[in-house]
């Protein structure tokens, strides 16, 4: 059961093959048995997990029961679980359970999907290799002895290692793509406002947006349709009808006019990665796809801009972890400055200290239009770069990521390297596109993911282009060794 | 040397709106601790602010009343600090971009003068909660039911030149502000606030002096003795050739002093930024038509009419406007009993002198409009005389009842039966022959004399007027 994708389960389960329960079952023993080697989950929650795949299959039998009823989710740590720890990856909230859930949360319980755990992350979103989580690092399941990718490579490494056919992710700057094209699953970051941010802990504000990571695009498109919608309780959603996604998954995809940015082929492009790409544009030159070269002059002020804005906005965002109402606070604080301090220093780890120690400055007085103000400017650039683009273009592919997985610790110790891993996707958030990775083959036997960038709300295309190459490849049912 | 004193005032004024300015939490005062505090409000890792459009709308009809620009777009940004009390550790207020910009209001002074002063900004924010060092052994106790209560800040220009006229300021903004129904004013539960910035200069110069932050101060009376204080302190300052150093002061009531908080050199840093997680909020011009033609009508407006249409001087129509629930109250009587002067001095007089003795609002006053209008028609009708008319008010105060009912009771009505009164006059003319005498003689000042006589004979029952008439002619006759 666990190599089926959503679409065959829903069957399996509808048609009474086999019930959630059965099927949560099976996976929970699959997680304990395997994901030692991983270390993607932080949390099982299994008898949750029973309880929730009984209602689903009450539902089932019941007749009012969706595609996700019954259908087992792994939730990245960000999403704050009712009963269930929410930690972020983080000492600071090692010890918090949320009294609420997540608005994401909320739709896919909505909608029956059974939650067996919840997945390591970076600490509080903050890295591009899973190497900064509290809990310690996930591994690739194509390579233990590389990175899964970050922020979201405990969900990633799940579901390429089969623990369960969907998980959640986040992207800030990447952290839904690089680790999906790093580990060779299909993965969606939705137009900024498509999906509510309530409940999800917040890194970047401006930035953060949640998505579906899967094997398929048509597991992506399901997933997406349950997770999307305008929500109340967060400003910044977008009062906009969700379609089908997929009811266009299937449509010619003749004459849709790509565009390559040059600037995503440069030197600092693997060979191997670069060929894979070639590869994948084959295939869609013969399903009658025509490509242009396009310009984004302004994409290399992309990851200094980041590092200004992410790093300002989590160093206001993170102030409320202050030792006061929850989560971690020291022992036996002499007075509150101390408070502060120790709880502060000893909850949160190295590289999240660095962010909120780079955003402090960039948004202090003297300095604030030089940095945050200017970089604001910048983004403007940027997102006009795209909005002239797509006035040429359908949707627009490059690397998901420079290389494939890096091994651990090889980037640690110097953060720009780091930070440069995501030098291909930063540039989607800041201007709040939706963008997707889809598997494209391999190199250096590690997965290579394809990136295709889409205009606004234009989610149903992307899902289309991926799914229409996946009709073609089968590089998404590949899976690692030791987890056939 | 001779000093000038320079004044700019920021109040806080808490909006009436029934919940919080980003959360659905209710703002009522009072709550046990933290019962009214939900996930937003705490600061919880995940939520986020919604905004409140009520308070919006009653930022800008506070904007409209005093002829200020309304933004269209305004921003909400945040202010970053670290305290127990502020859950998320910023708070959410608007910076660069306020709601309401450029307005004016008028004062009066009790010298009959008045003058403008200009508005800089007024804009919108949110509470913090409430830290409790009592009761907690050497902890402190944090209470967050106020986080997140709605607050518009309003800033004036240095405009004014004395405490007085900073109270006079402050007074008018209260006035309005309740007259607009966007704040209760309540200054006990901390509803209205404000900080005055002071600073002084030799008279004749055109620059501002160093200022210093007051802070925190919740009565007119306070607001006069804490500039008062200030601007002494900074003149031994200046005088004993010194330097007023700019920083924030703490005024202490107590000690009726001021002292200092904070530096400049310590000034926080709050890198203010606008809030990625709201919206701008952007304001039609049909929504503020709209707002506009909803406003009551304001204190000014208000007074001029009372002036023209009840013909009050201007010393009344100012007292009777200055509250909205005084000057409703004084129209109820006046609707009801058809006249204006008498009601504006019942009200100026007995009615505000019993309020204030017992410490009451107009709102709660024992005497309703309807009971004053009473007797102010049996004022009218010669049931009773003016006199009479002041134990007939206490003893409504003191809740016997209707006017007519205590009239009726205590058997104060007025004699009117002429009969009645010359027999009393006959009797006093034949027992005080002396004093008949002298004023036959031309000892006219004797008529309040036998005046007395007969009112202490009728228990002051006697109408005044036929008294009057009817003395004078039986004692010239």
């Amino acid at each position: 059961m666990h190599t089926m994708s959503i679409v065959e389960l829903a069957a399996g389960l509808h048609q009474g093959e086999f019930s959630s329960e059965e099927l949560t079952r099976s996976l929970l023993a699959r997680i304990k048995n395997l994901d030692p080697q991983l270390n993607s989950l932080v949390t099982l929650a299994e008898e949750q997990a029973i309880d929730q795949a009984r209602n689903a299959d009450q539902r089932l039998a019941g007749g009012d029961a969706t595609t996700l009823t019954g259908i087992p989710v792994i939730q990245k740590d960000i999403f704050c679980t009712q009963g269930v720890k929410t930690s972020c990856g983080s000492r600071m909230l090692d010890n918090f359970i949320s009294p609420y859930d997540a608005t994401v949360v909320e739709k896919l319980n909505q909608a029956g999907s059974v939650m067996l755990g919840k997945a390591n992350m970076d600490e509080f979103a903050m890295g591009s290799s899973n190497e900064t989580s509290f809990y310690g690092p996930v591994k690739n399941p194509w390579n233990p002895e590389t990175v899964p990718g970050g922020s979201s490579g405990g969900s990633a490494a799940a579901v390429a290692a089969r623990f369960a056919p969907f998980a959640t992710g986040t992207d800030t700057g990447g952290s839904i793509r690089q680790p999906t094209a790093l580990c060779g699953i299909t993965g969606l970051k939705p137009t900024y406002g498509r999906v509510s941010r309530y409940g999800m802990i917040a890194f970047a504000s401006s930035l953060d947006q949640a998505g579906p990571m899967t094997r398929s695009a048509e597991d992506a498109a399901i997933v997406l349709g349950a997770m999307a919608g305008f929500d109340v309780r967060d400003s910044t959603s977008i009062d906009k009808p969700v379609p089908d996604y997929r009811a266009n998954l299937n449509d010619d995809i003749r004459g849709l006019r790509v565009g390559l940015p040059k600037q995503y082929f440069t030197e600092g492009l693997d060979s191997g990665v670069g060929d894979r790409i070639a590869d994948a544009i084959d295939v869609y030159k013969k399903l009658g796809v025509e490509f242009v070269d396009i310009d984004l002059p302004n994409t290399h002020l992309a990851v200094p801009v980041y590092y200004v804005v992410a790093p300002a906005e989590c160093s206001s965002n993170l102030s409320r972890f202050d030792g006061v109402r929850f989560g971690y606070r020291c022992e036996n604080p002499k007075d509150l400055e101390d408070l502060y301090k120790r709880s502060r220093g000893e909850g949160f780890g190295a590289e999240v200290q660095r962010r909120i120690m780079i955003g402090t400055y960039a948004l202090s007085a003297g300095y604030y239009d030089a940095y945050y103000l200017k970089s604001q400017q910048i983004r403007r650039l940027i997102r006009d770069d795209f909005v002239r683009a797509f006035e040429k273009v359908d949707v627009i592919m490059s690397p998901t990521s420079p290389t494939v997985a890096f091994k651990l610790g090889e980037k640690t110790a110097d953060p720009v390297s780091m930070y440069l891993s995501d030098i291909d996707t930063i540039a989607v958030n800041l201007a709040g596109l939706p963008g997707m990775s889809i598997p494209a083959g391999f190199a250096h036997d590690l997965p290579v993911g394809l990136q295709i960038i889409g205009n606004y709300f234009d989610e149903a295309r992307l899902l289309n282009v991926a799914h229409m190459y996946q009709l073609e490849t089968d590089w998404h049912n590949r899976i690692p060794a030791g987890f056939e | 040397m001779e000093w000038e004193t320079v004044i700019g005032l920021e109040i806080h004024t808490q909006l009436a709106t029934k919940s919080k300015i980003f959360s659905g939490a209710s703002t009522a005062y009072g709550a046990a601790a933290n019962t009214q505090a939900c996930a937003v409000d705490l600061g919880l890792p995940g939520v986020l602010p919604v905004l409140n459009s009520e308070a919006v709308r009653m930022a800008v009809k506070f904007g409209l009343a005093v002829g200020a620009h309304i933004a269209p777009r305004s921003v909400f940004a945040r202010k970053n600090y670290f305290y127990p009390d502020l859950p998320k550790g910023y708070q959410i207020s608007q910076y660069e971009l306020p709601v309401v910009e450029k307005g004016t209001v008028s004062i009066e002074l009790e010298d009959g003068t008045g003058k403008i002063i200009g508005v800089t900004r007024a804009h919108l924010e949110e509470d913090a909660g409430k830290s409790l060092h009592e009761d907690f052994h050497g902890m402190t106790g944090i209470d967050l039911n106020r986080a997140g209560t709605p607050l518009l800040e309003i800033v004036s220009e240095p405009d004014m030149r004395s405490a007085v006229e900073a109270v006079a300021y402050m007074k008018k903004i209260h006035t309005l502000v309740r007259y607009l129904e966007i704040s209760d004013g309540n200054m006990q539960e901390g509803s209205f606030r404000c900080d005055a910035n002071v600073s002084i200069r030799p008279a004749g110069e055109t620059k501002l002096g160093t200022r210093t932050e007051l802070k925190n101060i919740n009565s007119f009376r306070f607001v006069e003795r804490a500039i008062n204080y200030e601007v002494e302190r900074q003149i031994d300052v200046l005088e004993s050739g010194g330097k007023v150093v700019q920083e924030t002061r703490l005024y202490d009531a107590n000690k009726n002093e001021t002292r200092p908080m904070r530096s400049k050199e310590e000034a926080m840093d709050y890198r203010y930024f606008p809030d990625p997680d709201l919206l701008p909020v952007e304001i039609l011009p049909d929504d503020i038509d709209a707002i506009r033609t909803s406003l009551p009508e304001l204190p000014d407006a208000r007074r001029d009419r009372f002036l023209k249409d009840y013909g009050l001087s201007t010393y009344d129509a100012g007292v009777l406007t200055a509250s909205r629930e005084m000057a409703d109250y004084f129209e109820a009587v006046v609707n009801a009993s058809g006249e204006a002067k008498l009601v504006a001095n019942w009200v100026t007089g007995d009615l505000s002198g019993f309020l204030n003795k017992d410490n009451r609002e107009v709102s709660d006053s024992p005497v309703s409009a309807d009971m004053l209008a009473g007797m102010i028609q049996r004022i009218k009708d010669n049931t009773i005389s003016g006199k009479i008319a002041k134990e007939v008010f206490e003893a409504m105060w003191n809740g016997e009842g209707s006017a007519d009912d205590i009239i009726e009771k205590r058997g104060l009505k007025q004699i009117t039966d002429t009969g009645a009164i010359e027999t009393e006059i006959d009797r006093v003319i034949a027992e005080n022959p002396q004093q008949v005498e002298q004023f036959r003689a031309g000892k006219e000042k004797l008529l309040g004399f036998f005046v007395g006589q007969v009112m202490k004979a009728t228990q002051g029952k006697a109408n005044p007027a036929q008294l009057n008439e009817l003395l004078k002619k039986k004692l010239s006759g």
